[in-house]
């Protein structure tokens, strides 16, 4: 017997994992939701059928998504989280003691059990007493605050679905609005290969470039998102990616991490030039 | 005996089996099936265009029902509890038209709110009634139109016992209805028709709570708009009559303007709308309704908004409100209406239905999703933090009393000259003057064209609404009444 999941990267385009056993699959009130177990990247998460996280390669994101504003902003004290409900994010920015408060706002509650019965190592962090769980419309949690937050990391699904809404400009401006007057915003902005894929991240950008005076994008190699070739965008108000990192500041502090290092941290900012002349066009 | 059982959907069931039936087209359309147009086909699907076909004896013929459309339309009239019902194909404006032609000849008198649609006074340019006008109500905090009092109405009907019908908005744009079962009961004692414009109203029909739906009031025809808020397809409406009106009559009446190839995807979409509203409507207006009110909550907790409801009631020119309707003001965040209404769509992405100079008004409807309920609030949660500005000097609407000189179709037809917005003044307009959305005229053919006009003209266009119905579409021009 063969067992295989498949997620469509294209029309024309397949990728698939060979699967032991499936341990989990029910229809939320949002989405679908299954977890698998598989030989070569261990269990992992889906929604919609799409691919959300595996236990062998969800360093990669996790860490890209919430060292690279750790290592700019020296005094991040209040992060919102939106959407993440694996906790993955949650998990890293719990290694800085100067975090003294974590929202997150995950909109749908199965997400959250799911993560915490089948994927414990990622969701470790969910019941730190420093972490705040909302579950609640992102867009709408997002909407009441103002100047509260140091960080908000967006760690959302595709914008074809339950995600849509955090792409939309009223979402990057209300983000905006939450930040402290230095705040940082950082969002996990699809691959740029893939045409849709590519669409999306050009339109999200041009959002927040609308929304924030610095706006860059930065990129990580992970082998089970579409492409592999994955963006993120750092958002702010005030401290610049590149200029503002202190290397030193962070490397003091001795984190063990597997993909992101400071200098790793640089050379996401270089772009190949198809992905400049994307995000050119919308700037 | 016909099988009055909603579930069933005779003109769309007859479709289907006619498509399974294979027939070789030898008639029109000639695009036979879509195989002539694949550029079409490939647009609109195969299933779409295999079921554009023509009349013929398995799927009967609007013009002259007899089998399916003729079941179709008696179900139609079941669920909207009318003594005959009509399928309509060309919008809700041949629905209202077919109304108005049917209770008025030339020279009879018709009287209506001046908060009417278009589509009214262009009826009476094809018959040649003349319109008295009730002042609606206006709310001069809100700058919108109201509905009609009582006593206003029996002013109008004392002034002119000979009219022949009395037309009634249920409800307004904005959701705002008059009291229905009071002016049914006036224009009975007086021998009057009591027609409805329920282009806004399908809803009423199905849901709970609700406002009082025409046919329930005891009216005697309404124009019902299936497409906006009942789902089926753009441009298909549904006629209703009540016992007093001859349907055969109707039924002529119609025809005198109606296409002879009635588009079966439209009546299609009419059949299943109706069947899903008397099987789900109850619970699916119930769900809108609460959308509505959610949106309404969360849009009043951002200062400078104000998503009105019920608190408008007055027992008289605000009889009821439609709470589905999600109208918001937005004057004192110094902005128009209708800038809020560009800023959604040019800046969010957001089409709502339509801004006037104070207000904007979103559309909710089955097809709702309240994720997209929570993108409208912040957008204009940001759009108050983003373009907030001063409100003095933005105007509020008035309600300007319309002096009529001559009917509609007098004046339409009449020799007319070209003339200057600023020359205008005083002079007699042949052509309509309103901003679209929402349609309603700020001058008709007939009306005197006063400073206080002109004035509120120039500033729609200055606010960038857009104004249509004159020749000249920049609207620097107007044609007057030659001899006025």
């Amino acid at each position: 017997m063969e067992l295989w999941y498949s997620e469509m990267h294209t029309a024309n385009v397949k990728f698939s994992i060979r699967v032991n056993r499936q341990l989990f699959s029910q229809q939320s009130e949002y989405q679908r939701i299954d977890v698998f177990q598989s030989e070569q990247f261990g269990c992992f998460l889906t929604l919609d059928g799409a691919m959300m996280l595996t236990e062998k390669d969800e360093f990669i994101y996790h860490e890209m998504i919430s060292h690279v504003p750790m290592a700019v902003h020296q005094n991040i004290r209040r992060v919102l989280v939106i959407g993440g409900g694996d906790g993955g994010a949650v998990r890293e920015l719990l290694r800085y003691p100067r975090i003294a408060h974590i929202d997150l706002v995950e909109i749908d509650p199965l997400v959250v059990e799911v993560c915490r019965k089948y994927l414990p190592q990622v969701s470790c962090g969910l019941d730190d007493n420093r972490v705040h769980i909302h579950y609640e419309d992102g867009l709408k949690y997002v909407r009441a605050k103002e100047e509260e937050y140091d960080l908000i990391i967006v760690d959302s699904t595709d914008p074809f679905g339950p995600g849509e809404n955090l792409f939309t400009k009223e979402f990057y401006g209300s983000c905006y609005k939450a930040l402290k007057s230095d705040g940082i915003m950082v969002n996990q902005q699809e691959s740029p290969y893939y045409e849709d894929d590519a669409i999306a991240m050009q339109r999200a950008h041009k959002r927040i470039v609308q929304s924030f005076p610095i706006s860059r994008i930065y990129q990580a190699h992970i082998p089970t998102y579409p492409s592999g070739h994955w963006t993120f965008g750092f958002a702010s108000k005030h401290y610049h990616p590149l200029k503002d990192l202190d290397d030193q500041a962070w490397n003091q502090l001795h984190l063990q991490t597997k993909y992101y290092t400071t200098k790793v941290h640089r050379g996401a900012f270089a772009l190949p030039a198809y992905v400049e002349e994307l995000v050119r066009d919308v700037e | 005996m016909t099988n009055l059982d909603q579930s069933r959907a005779p003109l769309y069931e007859a479709l289907e089996k006619f498509r399974k039936m294979r027939v070789v087209p030898f008639d029109v359309p000639g695009h036979k099936r879509g195989r002539g147009n694949p550029e079409l086909s490939r647009f609109l699907g195969e299933q779409c265009v295999g079921v554009d076909v023509n009349s013929m004896k398995p799927l009967d013929n609007l013009c002259h029902p007899i089998s399916v459309i003729k079941e179709a339309e008696e179900l139609t009239a079941a669920a909207f509890g009318a003594q005959a019902a009509f399928l309509m194909v060309g919008g809700t404006t041949s629905a209202v038209q077919s109304m108005v032609l049917t209770a008025c000849k030339q020279h009879d008198k018709i009287i209506l709110p001046r908060n009417v649609h278009r589509s009214v006074i262009n009826a009476l340019v094809l018959c040649g009634a003349t319109p008295i006008y009730v002042n609606p109500g206006v709310d001069h905090n809100l700058g919108i139109s109201l509905g009609m009092s009582v006593s206003q109405v029996e002013q109008a009907v004392a002034k002119h016992p000979d009219a022949a019908a009395i037309l009634v908005n249920n409800p307004t744009y904005y959701g705002i209805c008059s009291d229905l079962r009071c002016l049914v009961q006036l224009a009975h004692r007086h021998n009057m028709l009591l027609l409805a414009d329920e282009a806004h109203g399908t809803h009423f029909y199905f849901g709970a709570d609700m406002p009082l739906a025409a046919m329930k009031a005891g009216a005697d025809m309404a124009a019902i708009s299936m497409h906006k808020s009942g789902g089926s397809l753009t441009q298909s409406s549904i006629l209703l009559a009540g016992p007093q009106v001859s349907a055969g009559y109707v039924g002529q009446i119609i025809n005198l303007t109606q296409t002879t190839s009635a588009s079966y995807l439209l009546l299609a979409s009419l059949d299943i709308s109706r069947r899903n509203l008397a099987l789900r409507g109850r619970e699916t207006f119930a769900k809108v309704a609460a959308l509505a009110q959610y949106a309404r909550d969360e849009i009043n907790t951002i200062p400078g908004y104000y998503a009105f409801g019920k608190d408008l009631l007055n027992g008289d020119s605000v009889f009821d409100f439609d709470l589905t309707k999600l109208s918001i003001h937005t004057l004192d965040i110094g902005l128009a209406g209708i800038e809020v209404y560009d800023l959604l769509r040019d800046e969010y992405d957001i089409q709502i239905e339509f801004g006037d100079l104070g207000n904007i008004l979103a559309y909710l409807s089955i097809g709702d999703r309240k994720q997209d309920v929570e993108r409208l609030v912040s957008a204009l949660a940001e759009i108050r933090r983003r373009y907030q500005k001063d409100k003095t000097g933005l105007l509020s609407q008035e309600y300007i009393e319309p002096l009529v000189t001559a009917t509609p179709q007098q004046a339409f037809y009449a020799e007319k000259v070209s003339l200057p917005l600023a020359e205008t003044i005083n002079r007699v307009c042949s052509e309509f003057v309103m901003c679209y959305p929402p349609g309603i005229p700020i001058l008709a053919p007939g009306e005197k064209i006063t400073g206080e006009i002109l004035d509120y003209i120039r500033y729609a266009k200055a606010k960038g609404c857009s104004m249509t119905g004159p020749e000249d579409p920049e609207i620097n021009r107007l044609n007057v009444l030659r001899d006025s």
